[in-house]
């Protein structure tokens, strides 16, 4: 009888300590935030906040020289500039994508991930311009890069300077529910070496990997599409994120996946009041 | 719109042009990712750079150089309302030519 009790009284415990865990993980996403940035305060007591818009070079002072040497005439110009005459260019039924957008498409960039309340999903920007190709009968575009690249990067450099504004409404549980997602997929471990996105943009944020520095996750999504100095070629944020995971050797999951959009809106949450900086030249 | 950019900055001792030219560049020793045939050799074979009409400097160039190529100058002599004239031929008879005033 003692012994029962005594297990019985351990259960308790026990379930009491789920509780408490489970309420620990689902912390209030402004609490995150401000976590995270104390944080990186910790790290990089010397960096402003704004400053985190421009990721690893705001950190490596050599590599900053060099790509501020770049954007006085950067390689995305070429794509900027075909991405506003794709921009312009009316469709076959008279429409453009300017219609599809609110003010025109024109400053709206930093408005991007939101969750839509009726389509009950995370809308990205990338995601919005297909459905604006669907909604006018046309095939939608390859995410990752070519055309799809060139007019998020003419809607991002309309928006350049304005504030992040990812929020999460108030009174949507699904759209809590999506930024928790992306903030367990930011944490969780995955991939045979066992990775998971904290481990390098948090844990060892401004340390050395083989050669390169590790930036930090702050900032991670104001500066998209970039030009990648390693392909040549103009990419997209999704783009970044499968490469990431295919480094780590896990499973890839698709640009605009529900999981890659979750990460996204966790991401610009945390980046909420950053500059938006894109397009953008990376190495 | 022309293939070529060109941007000029006055600096204390030399003015510094830079240029981009929009060129694929291609080696002809790629394959096609879908139909696995080689992609047709193109590529820019002469770069000129004429500072108001005198030839400054004439790029001989081969496959070997990227996509997209930028270059840039160094000019001492130069002056405010200067035209840089800045033109390529390619080895399949393409070319095109900019006109830059400095400032």
């Amino acid at each position: 009888m003692m012994i029962s009790k005594r297990l019985q009284a351990t259960l308790v415990v026990i379930v009491c300590s789920f509780i408490t865990f489970s309420a620990s993980i689902y912390a209030d996403p402004f609490e995150d935030r401000q976590k995270m940035r104390a944080f990186y305060q910790h790290l990089f007591p010397q960096l402003p906040l704004a400053d985190y818009a421009a990721g690893v070079y705001a950190i490596d002072p050599d590599a900053k020289e060099s790509w501020l040497a770049i954007e006085e005439f950067p390689p995305y110009e070429l794509a900027l500039e075909e991405g506003e005459v794709l921009f312009k260019q009316p469709f076959a039924n008279g429409s453009s994508y300017a219609n599809c957008f609110p003010n025109q498409g024109i400053t709206i960039a930093q408005n991007y991930p939101y969750w839509d309340k009726k389509k009950q999903q995370i809308v990205t920007l990338a995601s919005a311009l297909n459905d604006c190709r669907l909604d006018n009968q046309l095939t939608p575009l390859a995410y990752g890069k070519g055309e799809i690249s060139y007019l998020l990067a003419y809607m991002a450099y309309t928006s350049r300077g304005q504030k992040i504004n990812t929020r999460i409404p108030k009174d949507s549980q699904a759209a809590l529910a999506a930024y928790q997602q992306g903030k367990a997929y930011f944490y969780q471990r995955r991939g045979q070496l066992n990775f998971s996105c904290a481990i390098c943009h948090l844990d060892n944020a401004g340390k050395f990997i083989r050669s390169e520095i590790l930036s930090p996750a702050l900032g991670h999504t104001t500066h998209w599409p970039a030009y990648r100095l390693n392909t040549g070629e103009m990419s997209t944020l999704h783009k970044r994120f499968m490469v990431c995971n295919t480094l780590i050797r896990a499973k890839v999951d698709p640009a605009q996946s529900t999981a890659l959009r979750q990460l996204e809106y966790y991401l610009s949450f945390m980046d909420y009041g950053l500059p938006l900086n894109g397009p953008s030249t990376r190495k | 719109m022309s293939t070529i950019k060109i941007r000029s900055k006055r600096l204390a001792d030399y003015t510094l042009v830079r240029t981009l030219i929009a060129h694929p560049m291609e080696t002809g020793k790629r394959k096609d990712d879908d139909t696995g045939e080689l992609i047709p050799a193109h590529f820019i074979q002469t770069v000129s750079f004429k500072h108001n009409d005198q030839l400054m400097s004439q790029c001989q160039m081969g496959p070997g150089i990227a996509k997209n190529p930028f270059f840039s100058y160094h000019i001492k002599s130069a002056q405010a309302g200067d035209i840089i004239r800045i033109s390529w031929q390619d080895n399949l008879g393409y070319s095109d030519t900019a006109e830059h005033i400095i400032r």
